[in-house]
């Protein structure tokens, strides 16, 4: 069966394969940040005494991780545009996939991200913030200066894990349609009826870069632990 | 918002478009749960081999774990669906393309056995290597002293692992193993992307059918989160009967 595979094919294709690669990359990057600082906002709102902001803040996550994230992509698709229009008023003014994707990236994320930054702030002892209040500091100094940057020293090897999940989940956005890492190869591969040959470069290049990752992070768990 | 249009005929053999979602919860549920019969039993085994002292039984365990964990699930759909396929000999192939029965046939779509058990296969496979690591973690947080209590009292090693530490592992183990098993049901949505019509790719049909994007999405939603509110459930009640008495102290702690 070897003889027939051709493999100059991921050669020939290596600009468009590259412009997929990079739109991954873009996503993942903007729904990192987003993710990350939702995220905290959403796990500060959860952990409030104030019900109208916990509320709200546990039924958005909960609702988010009970459904499949394919499924949170397409609510984004089809919310996203209709918010758009509304908020801007505007007309026929279409918002693109790409925008859809990043939004329904952004609050899944912030979702998942929630629950991590919020075991890590509880994981500080709460006679820290306490202690800080005490001393006269505002919620927000307390929170910024003294409970969340230990917490993210603590979070920091999952959050990174969390962060290779999420560079694998960009592959997701082929339902609708991007042309992402996954989403090129596909559209390449049915151009040049090379499937198999592309299919296996992305799992390939997926697993060298996933797996490197991990191993980093596993090194920076060892010495974070050490400490 | 206009919930009728689910109880309207769909245009398939007298089928209301609730049915497709039926039909949609059922083989979400189906794919779901064979898969975790792979991912439950494999991901055992392989845990169970990465704390063993064989070194062989470890690299391989770990490899497995490494390989499956580091590809994205939707590319891992395709490999199995689509280059599996075209790598086993030229008859199989064939055999594999043509000669398995149809499952669902709908004027749109239909898909056969060879989706479904590509899906399973997929599902299982990848989610035996996040069973494993959940199974791995339960063996070592049980204290060394066990095991080498059990060999100072002449127990051999498997059993120790069928007498000492399984029977105390797999109960701790009990809520993360609850993600797994929601996350299997979640993950099962990939699916649709090889033709397996599942209740996300339905709930889409549907929208696609009658423009009622709204309602479609909610009621897949729900039945999404009816899945999720019954198999919290379902181990909450599992782990209230399994829990070893004043071993695990934080109760609903997840």
């Amino acid at each position: 069966m070897e003889g027939d595979f051709d493999w100059a094919v991921i050669w020939k294709s290596r600009q468009i394969l590259w412009d997929g690669f990079l739109v991954s990359l873009q996503l993942f990057g903007i729904a990192l940040a987003g993710g990350i600082v939702f995220g905290t906002l959403l796990a500060l709102a959860r952990l409030s005494s104030w019900r109208v902001l916990a509320w709200p803040a546990t039924g958005f996550v909960n609702l988010i991780r009970s459904i499949p994230f394919i499924m949170a992509i397409f609510w984004f698709y089809f919310l996203t545009p209709m918010v758009m229009k509304k908020l801007t008023g505007q007309q026929g003014e279409a918002v693109g996939p790409f925008m859809s994707a990043v939004v329904a990236f952004i609050m899944v994320e912030s979702a998942y991200y929630s629950e991590i930054i919020r075991a890590g702030i509880q994981s500080i002892p709460r006679g820290q913030p306490h202690a800080a209040l005490a001393l006269g500091m505002t919620y927000w100094q307390a929170m910024g200066q003294v409970v969340l940057p230990q917490a993210f020293r603590n979070m920091l090897p999952i959050m990174l894990t969390q962060a290779i999940i999420l560079f694998q989940d960009t592959s997701l956005v082929y339902v609708v349609g991007l042309k992402d890492f996954l989403g090129a190869a596909s559209k390449q591969g049915q151009i040049t009826g090379r499937l198999v040959e592309l299919y296996v470069f992305v799992a390939f290049a997926f697993f060298i870069i996933c797996f490197l990752a991990s191993q980093l992070v596993k090194r920076l768990q060892r010495r974070i632990a050490v400490r | 918002m206009d919930w009728s249009v689910l109880l309207q005929t769909a245009p398939s053999g007298g089928m209301t478009y609730l049915g497709w979602l039926g039909s949609g919860t059922m083989w979400t549920l189906l794919v779901s749960l064979f898969a975790w019969v792979i991912a439950f039993s494999l991901g055992s085994i392989l845990g169970i081999l990465r704390t063993t002292p064989l070194p062989i039984a470890r690299a391989i365990a770990t490899g497995y774990v490494e390989l499956f964990r580091n590809i994205p699930l939707l590319v891992q759909m395709f490999l199995w669906y689509f280059v599996v396929p075209e790598v086993i000999p030229k008859a199989w192939g064939d055999y594999l393309k043509t000669q398995f029965p149809n499952l669902v046939e709908l004027p749109f779509a239909q898909f056969s056995m060879l989706e479904f058990t590509a899906a399973v296969l997929c599902l299982g496979l990848y989610t035996a290597s996040r069973v494993a690591e959940q199974v791995r973690a339960g063996i070592e947080s049980l204290p060394r002293g066990q095991t080498n209590a059990g060999l100072a009292m002449g127990f051999t090693l498997p059993q120790v692992y069928r007498f000492v530490l399984l029977p105390m592992a797999y109960r701790i183990i009990v809520p993360p193993m609850t993600s797994e098993f929601l996350t299997i049901f979640k993950n099962s949505s990939t699916a649709l992307t090889i033709g397996v019509l599942e209740l996300t790719a339905q709930s889409r049909q549907i929208s696609e059918y009658t423009f009622k994007t709204f309602e479609a999405f909610t009621a897949a939603t729900l039945i999404y989160i009816v899945i999720t509110m019954s198999v919290i459930l379902a181990m909450r009640w599992l782990e209230g009967r399994v829990s070893v008495p004043g071993y695990i102290a934080k109760a609903g702690a997840h």
